[in-house]
């Protein structure tokens, strides 16, 4: 059957500077590029393109540009290009579309809409460089008052278990399978150098991964791969994985073809089948129940690690993150609509959810209203791109931010959105031992590290020019947001002001 | 004074200078206003004529056992509702209007009462809240909810006395030269819009806290919207108001020290608390994780007045100036040096103080009962009510 | 003395070793010219074996003891005794191969040029992309698969 499909990418190559050294072609495992002898040249295999980039950066002259296929629609805003390519490719496979990384449609972007404040005149702004800008959080349940003996200063309060982070984001969970180990493990080390935690999601701990446990953070899915007491007991602290943003109300599918050895024995089954998690936890069918998992999973680490409950940001995401709270979750997680995936139904990741920037304002100001805030740490997911949307993020009410794209970005990610065919070029997503190894963990590590580092630099810059000077005092500090092209509502849900008042 | 489309407190929030200051005879001997007037008339410059104010302790001794309000109303109306409303709540035991002279330049001052009341000891009970939290969840409804009327205080045995104007004339219209006081606290404000209210002239008082404060705090709406997880409301969306409400979260409700509570407030930085011994690690520890969010943060001074007596307190930078000196008994604050040699030449230990360390300063009996009372705090909600205010029978024992 | 080390784990076979070396090497120093326009053709040092599974860039070791040296009937090739680098001077060279046979490593080959063959080998080129003294393969390499780092003996 002839294949309707157009390509998506078309390879510019400059004749004048490619010298036909082959690199590309040796770069790519889509099979793009060909140095073909008998012509001269370099041909391009444009249909294969997916855009990840690789053979851009790493042909040494410069001849290399990929840009969109030069077709045009039939200038419809209704009928786009995208929608009649999607028909074309579901009436020749009659399959669910797949997609991956985050929902990349034009809805709003609430981060570029907040406007962060700076002292003039009436307070001084702070120099980090002199004064100290503390950027260390404790994420866990907390007491909502303190029993102290002061003379002796002695807490008589038990403490709930903490995790402490020097900066104020962590590592979301990706599993062992959805990513490379190589990949994990320079989440891992970076994770430990920063100071920070990285999550295994729903895929095991491998046992290469084990030294570096105490900066984990275990996650227990609806497929429970990998999980037993000993892992439970390893990891920092405990997360049970609801939902994730990219595909709020569907588990995942690892296909058989991905489950190898390693990662047949870090999740714990049988190499070669699908590793299948179902849409619910089997065990959780309200909230109730949560409360079971939640305790149960308590019991198994003796009351020593918090416990994180994440789940989608959708529609009554208040109501539900405060039912959470009373289930005991010790952390609630986030993850808005933009949040990445290894791999999602693309209808789902396109159209289902809602932004994390108002559902976590939104809780913040439920968890407040019922005077329970202050229990409980919130940490907010779902496309943290900048050191700004931290500072944003954490202004609208969150403890700390979790973020797996912009580490990936750092790894060398190019958001291609093609992890699904496990071909990642970056040798990320995808477990070819040929792919992986283009992932040397060491320089991976150092460039997350760097631009963690960065970040927080910026964090504490932003932090001094407000006049503050620990993030406890950013956390929910609305005060320090203004709103820009908003309208009434978006600045209720917001709890912010427009810009000028 | 201020245009008439001025925005009041509470509707924006107004950035302020200031002057401040504190004069206590921790051996209890009353004293009147003039020493305090004269300190804070010094420092002029620092205020500029829209804002004033006075808190006194020890000046109602016949009236030691009962809530003294001061309210302040803009119309007939206002006073009519208000005292409707306290006569539902409370029992008056006195109520007049405050006597004040007429000063040149105090216009259009509003009709200032003052009320010395108990609380209902039918709806006490029945309201299931201790006294202090009747009282003051009753002043936080009269200034949320009735147009024209502020509670400017209601504690035992203090006031304040405040209005639009230089503290000086404040002073003057007030004739705090008239009342004897063993703790006085002024402040003269410099704020950067024309507030056209007395409401919002400092000192800030809830129950017998009085706030003066020299500042602007960055952690404003961090520390805001944690308080009004437990019922306080930020009518007045100022700093003041707000490390009020910290230090009566904090000290009455969850029964720390108010050292402790201003400790709190300013709290360790984490590269000190990683130098400590472990011990004292985990306690500072679990303090900033447990009260992460009342660390106020920015440049402030603050002085507490209370019961007990006055407390000082810097930002843990050290970015707003605040002096301290004694001789004998008395102790003197201010904002400058010279406001406290222009009342006590001859003043010793003078000092700043430092940055994140409260200065303390106690009556003397009240530093006795301490040094022997439990150093474990108790949280208001496990003390027994002692509601007991003369009409109803006392608790059984044991029932 | 700091040499290059190949790590074949860390080899993704992509060979911009070998674009960066015969760059070096060429009279512009310019990629372009050194593949398209240059005569004599510059030639790379460094050489990638294997294939996308495994692969190793080759070059050479910089012996203590350097067979190539010892065997050299030419004097073209040389260790210089303050730096340890073993350098084939083309000049000199007269291309009967003998280095090619004796080294170990196979990090010597002969390639026709001006008429005669001519050794071609690593020179440790240093000072061109990359950090100061770091040679050109290891500066172009993407993966860390060429370290260049002090060494006893070898």
């Amino acid at each position: 059957m002839l294949d309707y499909m157009l390509p998506r990418y078309k390879v510019l190559r400059d004749a004048d500077a490619c010298v036909q050294c082959g690199v590309c072609e040796r770069s790519c495992s889509n099979e793009v590029h060909r140095v073909d002898g008998e012509l001269g040249r370099v041909v391009a295999d444009h249909a294969r393109c997916v855009n990840c980039q690789r053979c851009v950066v790493m042909c040494p002259t410069q001849a290399l540009a990929i840009a969109n296929w030069p077709q045009v629609g039939n200038g419809s805003n209704n009928w786009t290009l995208d929608y009649l390519q999607d028909i074309a490719k579901q009436a020749q496979t009659g399959a669910v579309l797949l997609a991956s990384m985050g929902n990349p449609q034009p809805y709003p972007v609430y981060w570029d809409h907040l406007l962060l404040n700076a002292s003039q005149v009436t307070n001084p702004s702070i120099d980090p460089l002199r004064e100290p800008m503390e950027t260390r959080v404790f994420l866990g349940g907390r007491p909502d008052a303190l029993k102290v003996n002061e003379r002796e200063r002695a807490v008589l309060t038990d403490m709930p278990p903490q995790i402490k982070l020097d900066v104020p984001l962590m590592f979301s969970a990706m599993s062992f399978g959805s990513i490379s180990l190589n990949a994990q493990k320079a989440l891992a080390m970076a994770a430990r150098e920063l100071g920070t935690y990285f999550n295994t999601g729903e895929g095991g701990l491998h046992r290469d991964l084990e030294a570096y446990a105490d900066h984990a953070i275990v996650q227990v899915a609806s497929g429970r791969f990998g999980v037993d007491p000993h892992y439970l007991n390893a990891g920092a602290a405990v997360e049970i994985k609801i939902g994730q943003g990219a595909k709020p109300g569907i588990g995942g599918h690892l296909p058989g073809e991905k489950i190898d050895g390693e990662v047949s024995r870090t999740r714990m089954i049988p190499q070669g089948t699908d590793a299948i998690s179902p849409a619910p936890h089997h065990d959780i069918y309200s909230i109730e129940d949560l409360r079971q998992l939640v305790f149960s999973l308590k019991e198994a680490t003796r009351y020593a690690k918090p416990v994180a409950v994440k789940i989608a940001a959708v529609h009554n995401v208040a109501a539900i993150a405060s039912g959470m709270v009373r289930a005991g979750a010790d952390i609630v997680v986030l993850d808005g609509f933009r949040g990445g995936t290894g791999a999602a139904p693309k209808r789902i990741r396109d159209n289902v959810g809602i932004p994390v920037e108002l559902a976590l304002a939104a809780v913040d100001q439920r968890l407040r209203d019922e005077g329970i805030r202050s229990t409980v740490s919130l940490v907010a997911a779902g496309s943290i791109r900048s050191s700004a949307d931290v500072v944003r993020a954490i202004a609208l009410g969150a403890d700390a931010v979790y973020c797996a794209s912009a580490p990936l970005v750092a790894l060398g990610c190019h958001q291609c959105q093609d992890c699904s065919s496990g071909k990642c070029n970056w040798g990320i997503a995808t477990q070819r031992p040929e792919l992986t190894k283009r992932l040397n963990p060491e320089i991976a590590a150092e460039r997350v590290v760097n631009l963690v580092r960065g970040w927080n630099h910026e964090i504490q810059e932003m932090m001094g020019g407000m006049g503050i000077n620990a993030v406890d005092s950013l956390r929910g500090n609305r005060l320090m947001l203004r709103g820009v092209g908003l309208n009434e509502k978006e600045l209720e849900i917001l709890g912010v002001k427009y810009a000028g008042e | 004074m201020g245009g008439r489309d001025a925005l009041r407190e509470g509707a924006v929030r107004i950035p302020s200078g200031c002057a401040i200051a504190g004069i206590m005879d921790r051996s209890g001997q009353r004293h009147d206003g003039s020493a305090i007037l004269k300190s804070i008339a010094l420092m002029h410059d620092r205020s500029n004529g829209l804002g004033g104010g006075f808190a006194a302790y020890g000046i109602y001794p016949e009236y030691k056992d009962l809530y003294a309000f001061h309210i302040m109303y803009e119309s007939k109306e206002a006073r009519t509702q208000t005292e409707a409303y306290l006569d539902t709540y409370f029992m008056s035991e006195k109520q007049e209007r405050i006597p004040t002279e007429n000063v040149r330049s105090i216009k259009n001052p509003p009709d200032i009462w003052r009320y010395f009341l108990v609380p209902h000891p039918v709806r006490l009970n029945m309201s299931e809240l201790d006294e202090a939290e009747y009282t003051m969840q009753h002043v936080f409804h009269i200034n949320g909810h009735i147009p024209g009327a502020f509670v400017a205080s209601s504690g035992k045995d203090m006031g304040a006395f405040k209005g639009v104007g230089y503290p000086e004339d404040i002073g003057e219209f007030y004739r705090i030269g008239d009342y004897k006081a063993w703790a006085w606290t002024a402040h003269g404000r410099f704020p950067t819009n024309t507030p056209g209210w007395w409401g919002g002239a400092h000192p800030f008082t809830l129950l017998n806290w009085s706030i003066v404060h020299n500042g602007e705090i960055s952690s404003y709406d961090a520390n805001r919207r944690y308080v009004e997880q437990f019922g306080y409301e930020c009518e007045l969306q100022t700093d003041t108001e707000v490390i009020t409400y910290l230090f009566d979260l904090l000290s009455r409700r969850h029964g720390f020290s108010q050292e402790m509570a201003a400790h709190i407030m300013t709290a360790n930085a984490w590269d000190e608390i990683d130098r400590m011994d472990p011990e004292r690690a985990r306690f500072e520890t679990a303090l900033r994780i447990a009260y992460s969010s009342a660390l106020v943060n920015g440049p402030f001074s603050v002085i507490l007045g209370s019961d007990e007596g006055l407390l000082a307190l810097n930002d843990r930078l050290k970015l707003r100036a605040l002096m301290a000196a004694e001789k004998g008994s008395m102790v003197y604050l201010a904002s400058e040096q010279a406001a406290i040699e222009i009342v006590c030449p001859d003043a010793e230990n003078v000092r700043a103080i430092d940055g994140g360390v409260p200065f303390v300063v106690q009556l003397d009996e009240v530093a006795r009962r301490k040094s022997t009372a439990s150093a474990e705090n108790v949280f208001a909600k496990d003390k027994p009510h002692p509601h007991e205010v003369g009409v109803l029978p006392n608790r059984r024992k044991g029932a | 003395m700091k040499r290059i080390y190949a790590i074949e784990a860390w080899c993704v076979d992509c060979r911009r070793c070998e674009v960066a070396c015969k760059t070096f090497h060429s009279k512009s120093r310019d990629t372009v010219r050194a593949f398209k326009v240059e005569y004599p053709v510059p030639q790379s040092r460094i050489r990638v074996e294997g294939g996308r599974q495994l692969s190793l860039a080759v070059n050479c070791r910089h012996c203590a003891q350097p067979k190539c040296v010892e065997g050299c009937i030419s004097g073209a090739m040389r260790k210089d005794p303050r730096t340890g680098v073993v350098t084939s001077d083309p000049q000199k060279c007269v291309g009967c191969r003998t280095c090619v046979s004796l080294c170990p490593f196979g990090a010597v080959h002969v390639e026709e040029a001006a008429g005669k063959g001519v050794a071609y080998k690593c020179d440790l080129c240093g000072d061109g992309k990359g950090q100061p003294g770091e040679p050109s393969c290891v500066a172009a390499c993407p993966n860390r698969a060429l370290v260049y780092v002090e060494s006893e003996g070898c």
